[in-house]
């Protein structure tokens, strides 16, 4: 009977040591990290197009935090989601994008020049100041800073802005994957004149 | 006129995975001979039905799997592990034995993980250990070196019927667990009394190591493996020799007996399921050969190549981990 | 103890790195014979970018006649180097062309028609280094073009220019050349060693190292013969290298001549060391002590599908097909095309690429020499790749990596240490195209990282923009209450009790209007999406309109019977004001609903009679309206004109004062009429237009189909058709000329043209949105004074809205019957 008592008051000594130690140690190496909506907010893809239903991606970033799910962003693609749900500890949730084609594409605003009537609509439009021009002017697009959000084609009212696929440059470009197991990494080019 | 387009290296060593893989086989060889010599003509039927089934099972799997079945069989691992298994099973093994062992090691411990290269576990050792804990009995006879049943009697064995003579016996392994401890008795049994180590099994691992010479010879395998392997099992039965003569068998005796020149120089350096870099290499072969020596002398098995190497298969990436070399450029290993 | 596993180490001089390969060598090939005379092809081809760095930046234009030498293209930025035209002869043509790159991708180039004189621009070659100075001496590099010829074509003029804490060790120049098959520096260095010690000195001038190093392997024991006598008696050392590829990388080099590691991510001359290839010293001499700029390299052709291997002094833009005809190119036997080395080098897509400053090398390869790769098979982790890495990586890994986008992790595993020299790939029995993989992962590190940098610079863009809208904002508010203020402070004198119920009343009927608005709204999104109870909210919104309307009237009554309390203006004003908006608001509605009616109608629903009649209903309400605004008027003839002078009027209904809105509505009838009018020609022309078309068709058609007996048909056809177009085009010209009478009656009361309405009316209405916004988003926090004042502001924004949307209206309308017409 003593035995297991004793051992029973071991028990519970170890664990009120323990968990002491354990509790300290929680309190004092505590990790400072950034609030949960910076981190989710660093993950979005700052397009600001409000395609997630909210206002701009930090909105969101604080409506995820707060539960809401976290596949709703199409530029960012599967990517986004998983990163997300990795942050979170969440699922992997199939990308709710209605099943548009094109998410994930990087583009970009283009305005037809000399179409703009310089209403000044796509400027107000635009959640980045990605246009430049002042009323009746010309508008133009800065396409480094663009960040292919749609939103300044609906305002336009003579419809000159364009949403185009972002060209590759030499300085873009880049190694596509290998074809993988089983495939030779090569391919036959036609040359002409030699 | 039409030019190719490909990333470079645009030249390459004339090397292949499948050429590898036929020198490997090629290899093994000399043990297998010797093996049949001593043991009879089981040693090759056991080979030949293994490689038949691991191709059959590779195959099927393959095509389940939605692979190209030949580009796949070329690479020629299925075959290898099925005569490292068939040479690890002993020589009165009936077919069953085989087909179950040869079937477990190719679709589970091979294609269930993604096939070759996927697997962190060397194929046939698992099973081989299969095998060892389903059928302890039909796992552990073993023929008394030299007296080799006929070819009729080899066959009957392998076909599953008991021939009318009786051909089980022990290996010097066995022998010398039973009785280790007494001088005497260990003196008195001429299965002990090999030149090298005990009868018969020395010339099944001189066998083998010259198949493995051969490998280092062609840069098939590197020497960190077994030259760690041996080195594992032979320095502590050398210490422990010294201490006690009629206790711990000498290290010649360890390294020239069981499957000890197989795994050194075939299965423990199958690198799909090693450790990563050369001193990773080193340091989980010097493990395995020490927990060799540990299982044969202390353990409940009288061999103990097959557990050690898939215990420290499983130690892989944690060998990996630590064992990662620096980089140019950076200063001390980073994980 | 664990050497054993990475390097051994002989004595120094000479190190040795992990890893390497030995590939076969076929030098001997092309290195037997002079380095020759590469051909004068029709054209040359410049590509602005043949350095790394930022692309040069033309200073000819097409047409310009150039001599020799002349600079075309001027250095853009820090990192970048000039270019000049390697013969006389004229610019044909700046535009894009196929260029040296993996990508295949055309890139701006200068292409230029040698006339065949090649005559010299005039030459100032520089006896005396030291009497430029370093700077002066960069800078004639710069201007000269220098460039890396061995690698990557670094600006030389970046490379030697050091930063002030700098000292250099060891001044290393590569002479390895260990790519199988190139031989270009080993032939330079066997016949112009002096001029390459040369261009050393002057190296060593810039640099001041405590040892010039030079590199050679001992495959080329002429050139280390030759090189020795050049540098007999100097300081500098040639110390010969063991054979193995890659002992040319400049890290390898550097460790292989030194002992150091050039730490990860920085740069050689972060650790004391300078390197620079044999080429470039040539190079240096010939622009300093010869005044001839960067226009032509040794360039090696070799493989097997050519008859002359061999090295030749080729220009600069020469087309790879033009130097491959010179050296007897077997088209049929041609397989593969590298440009660069067997290792490192890439497959040309086009023989049309001209040879730049960094074309070491030509392969003409036949398919037996270079044979297809494999395909590629499991890696069975053998470990071949980690013992080839020269850089101890462990590129089994890296592969798996970068095979399953595990970018983080090969990162971790320093995939960005992989200097792509393929030495893993080479020995890979499993024929992975390793290199591949690995450029693959590092260029989607970079884009990935390229993307975060983007992200990070929208969200500060969109940031900032929040905070500068917030800050408008907040600015106009302040205007506001201080005018709220003002006003407040202009009423004290008035009684309070009826200044209060007045206040009161007002607040109440701005309550209900929205309220009428809000229920307007959801009853038309109800219409127009047919849901079930739409019915129910328009019989909501007239409720509510009724609860409006009766406020207004206390209203009404409250100020008349206060006139003399101290607000006399405000009250017509008021009234009128209600009114215009209960007109706009009404004609609105009224619209709409034939809108819906009409949509209803288009699709045949049916309800459409239901909304028809609905409309004609609004109608009616809207034409009251219009009588009562068009009396009260009449009644207040100068409260129109006494809006202006009026704080208090400008508070409630600012734009009310503006000519925009109260002109077209002074003379409701005649616009009225003229709308009628409009709309009663547009049917006809509509009419006569369709018929035209009609008969026109059946013209045709009968032209087509009929005979000659059909001719009195055909006539009369015609001539019917032609009397439709008459009729149809009288009424286009009756209608454009009204429309033309409506406009510039807009122009005439507003002075504005359609765009500039549109224009207000959107921003009014942007206004408007974000001001309902902010009150709804107040609404539940800020306290009673803010949301009264807001609820002041939004209504006056309202009106303001209301305002120009009329305007804008009726100018639309007209324009809508223009472009109906076109
Ligand atoms: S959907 Fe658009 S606004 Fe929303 S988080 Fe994604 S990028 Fe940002
Ligand atoms: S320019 Fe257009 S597409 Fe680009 S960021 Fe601005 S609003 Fe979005
Ligand atoms: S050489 Fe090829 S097969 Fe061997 S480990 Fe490296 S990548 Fe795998
Ligand atoms: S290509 Fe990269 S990983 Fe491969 S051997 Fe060279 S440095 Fe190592």
């Amino acid at each position: 009977m003593t035995t297991v008592l004793i051992a029973i008051a071991a028990l519970l000594a170890l664990a009120a040591v323990f968990g002491a130690a354990l509790g300290f140690a929680s309190e004092k190496f505590k990790v400072e990290g950034d609030p949960i909506v910076d981190q989710i907010d660093a993950l979005l893809p700052q397009t600001q197009c409000g395609q997630c239903g909210h206002p701009g991606c930090r909105p969101y970033a604080e409506a995820i935090a707060e539960g809401e799910e976290h596949n709703r962003c199409p530029p960012g693609g599967e990517t986004t989601v998983e990163a997300l749900a990795d942050l979170l500890g969440r699922e992997v949730l199939p990308l709710d994008d209605d099943g548009a084609e094109d998410a994930g594409e990087d583009r970009v605003a283009f305005i037809r020049e000399d179409e703009c009537i310089g209403c000044t609509k796509c400027i107000q439009a635009c959640p980045v100041d990605a246009i430049v021009g002042a009323a009746k002017q010309m508008h133009t697009v800065i396409a480094d800073e663009c960040t292919g959000c749609d939103l300044c084609v609906e305002p336009c009212p003579v419809d000159c802005i364009d949403m185009l696929p972002r060209a590759t440059t030499l300085a873009t470009w880049s190694w596509d994957r290998p074809a993988g197991i089983g495939r030779r990494p090569e391919e036959r080019i036609e040359v002409v004149n030699l | 006129m039409s030019l190719i387009n490909a990333p470079s290296p645009h030249t390459r060593e004339r090397t292949d995975t499948g050429a590898v893989m036929r020198r490997v086989i090629l290899a093994t060889l000399p043990g297998l001979a010797v093996l049949v010599w001593q043991f009879g003509a089981g040693v090759l039927f056991n080979v030949l039905w293994a490689a038949a089934v691991a191709l059959a099972a590779e195959a099927l799997f393959l095509r389940a799997r939605g692979k190209p079945v030949g580009f796949y069989l070329r690479d020629g691992s299925a075959l290898v592990t099925a005569v490292l298994l068939g040479l690890a099973l002993p020589p009165t093994a009936p077919w069953w034995l085989t087909l179950i062992g040869v079937a477990f090691a190719i679709v589970v411990a091979k294609q269930l993980y993604g096939g070759l290269g996927m697997n962190p576990f060397n194929p046939a050792m698992v099973g081989y250990v299969l095998l060892l804990i389903s059928f302890p009995v039909a796992m552990t006879q073993w023929i008394a070196p030299g007296q080799a049943p006929t070819l009729a009697d080899s066959l009957a064995l392998f076909l599953g019927q008991t021939p009318a003579d009786a051909f089980s016996g022990a290996t010097p392994l066995d022998t010398f667990r039973t009785w280790a401890g007494d001088a005497g008795a260990l003196a008195e049994h001429g299965i002990l009394q090999g030149v090298l180590a005990g009868r018969g099994w020395q010339w099944v691992n001189l066998a083998f190591l010259i198949g493995g010479l051969y490998l280092l010879a062609r840069r098939v395998i590197g020497w960190h493996i077994p030259v760690a392997f041996l080195a594992g099992l032979g320095v502590p039965a050398l210490i422990a020799h010294q201490i006690d003569a009629a206790r711990f068998a000498g290290p010649l005796f360890h390294l020239f007996s069981g499957g000890a020149m197989l795994g050194a120089f075939f299965i423990a350096t199958d690198p799909v399921s090693a450790a990563t870099s050369r001193l990773g290499r080193f340091v989980q072969a010097l493990l395995i050969g020490v927990l060799i020596w540990v299982i044969r002398t202390f353990g409940g098995y009288p061999d103990a190549v097959a557990f050690a190497v898939l215990l420290l298969n499983l130690a892989a990436p944690f060998i990996d981990y630590y064992t990662r070399p620096r980089a140019y450029g950076h200063k001390g290993a980073r994980s | 103890m664990f050497g054993l596993f990475g390097k051994a180490r002989p004595p120094a001089p000479v190190f040795d790195f992990p890893g390497g390969v030995h590939p076969p060598q076929h030098k001997g090939r092309s290195n037997g014979t002079p380095i020759q005379p590469g051909p004068l092809p029709a054209q040359l081809v410049l590509p602005l970018n043949m350095h790394l760095g930022a692309p040069a930046k033309p200073c000819v234009a097409e047409g310009d006649r150039v001599l020799k030498g002349e600079k075309i293209a001027e250095p853009v930025g820090a990192v970048s180097a000039a270019l000049h035209a390697p013969t006389s002869g004229t610019v044909v043509a700046i535009g894009p062309r196929p260029i040296q790159h993996p990508s295949g991708m055309d890139a701006l180039c200068i292409v230029m028609e040698p006339d065949g004189e090649d005559r010299w621009i005039e030459r100032r070659p520089v006896a005396d280094p030291a009497a430029l100075g370093p700077d002066g001496l960069v800078a004639l590099l710069r201007e000269a073009g220098v460039a890396g010829l061995g690698g990557a074509g670094f600006p030389t003029a970046v490379k030697v220019t050091l930063g002030d804490q700098q000292r250099v060790e060891q001044l290393i120049i590569n002479a390895v050349e260990c790519e199988p098959y190139i031989t270009a520096d080993d032939r330079l260095m066997r016949e112009r060693a002096d001029e390459i010690a040369g261009g050393i000195r002057l190296l060593q001038y810039l640099l001041n190292p405590q040892h010039t190093l030079i590199g050679i392997e001992d495959n080329k024991p002429e050139a280390i013969a030759a090189m020795r006598a050049a540098c007999a008696g100097s300081d500098m050392e040639v110390r010969v290298v063991p054979t193995k590829y890659p002992s040319g990388g400049e890290k390898q080099l550097i460790q292989l001549l030194t002992g150091k590691e050039v730490p990860s991510g920085a740069l050689p001359a972060q650790c004391g060391v300078v390197c620079q290839n044999v080429g470039t010293a040539w190079a240096i001499k010939r622009a300093v002590h010869d005044g001839e700029p960067l226009i032509r390299r040794v360039t090696t052709v070799t493989g097997d599908a050519v008859a002359r291997p061999g090295n030749y002094e080729t220009l600069l833009g020469t087309p790879v097909r033009d130097l491959l005809r010179h050296a007897g190119v077997d088209g049929e036997r041609l397989g593969r095309l590298v440009m660069g080395g067997p290792m490192m080098g890439f497959t040309l897509h086009d023989p049309a690429v001209p040879v730049v400053k960094t074309s070491n090398c030509l392969i003409a390869a036949t398919l037996e020499e270079l044979p297809e790769p494999p395909p590629e098979q499991a890696c069975i982790r053998c470990g071949a790749c980690a013992e080839s890495c020269p850089a101890s990586l462990l590129p089994q890994q890296l592969y798996w990596y970068a095979k399953s986008d595990d970018f983080e992790r090969a990162q971790r595993h320093d995939l960005m240490d992989c200097i792509e020299c393929g030495a893993c790939a080479y020995v890979c029995p499993s024929h992975i195209p390793l290199v591949q993989y690995y450029r693959y992962a590092k260029g989607e590190i970079r884009h990935q990282a390229a993307e975060q940098l983007k992200a990070d610079r929208a969200r500060e863009r969109f940031e900032a923009r929040q905070a500068r809208l917030e800050k408008e904002r907040e600015e106009k508010e302040a205007r506001r209450r201080a005018r709220l203020e003002a006003n407040r402070q202009k009423q004290a004198a008035a009684p309070a009790g009826d200044d209060r119920r007045l206040a009161d009343l007002k607040k109440a009927v701005g309550k209900a209007s929205s309220a009428y608005k809000a229920a307007v709204k959801a009853a038309k999104t109800a219409e127009a999406q047919e849901t079930d109870n739409a019915a129910e909210l328009r019989a909501r919104a007239d409720q509510l309109k009724a609860e409006a309307d009766r406020l207004k009237a206390e209203l009404r009554d409250a100020k008349a019977g206060a006139p003399a309390a101290g607000a006399p203006v405000p009250a017509p004003t008021d009234l009128l004001a209600d009114l215009k908006k209960a007109v706009g608001e009404a004609s609105g509605a009224y619209k709409a609903a034939v809108k819906a009616a009409k949509a209803a109608e288009a699709e045949g629903t049916d309800n459409a009679h239901d909304l028809r009649a609905k409309a004609d209903t609004l109608k009616a309400e809207a034409d009251r309206l219009k009588a009562e605004l068009r009396d009260a008027k009449a009644a207040n003839p100068g409260a129109v004109v006494k809006l202006a002078p009026t704080g208090k009027a400008q508070d409630n209904a600012p734009a009310t004062g503006d000519a925009t809105t109260s002109a077209p509505e002074a003379d409701p009838e005649a616009a009225a009429k003229r709308q009628k009018r409009l709309k009663a020609l547009k049917t006809a022309y509509n009419m006569a237009h369709k018929q035209y078309k009609e008969a026109h068709a059946a013209l045709e058609r009968t032209e087509r189909d009929a005979g000659d007996d059909d001719r009195e048909r055909l006539d009369a056809l015609a001539a019917k058709v032609d009397k439709l177009k008459a009729k149809a085009d009288h009424c286009r010209d009756a209608l454009n000329a009204l429309v033309e009478e409506a406009k510039a009656d807009i122009r005439a009361h507003t002075g504005k043209d359609l765009k500039t309405l549109k224009l207000e009316a959107a921003r009014a209405e942007t206004a408007l949105r974000q001001k309902a916004d902010e009150l709804a988003r107040l609404r539940d926090t800020a306290d009673a004074d803010t949301l009264e004042t807001l609820d002041g502001e939004l209504r006056a924004l309202d009106e303001e809205a209301q305002v120009a949307r009329r305007a804008l209206k009726q100018a639309v309308q007209e324009q809508g019957l223009v472009e109906d017409d076109q």
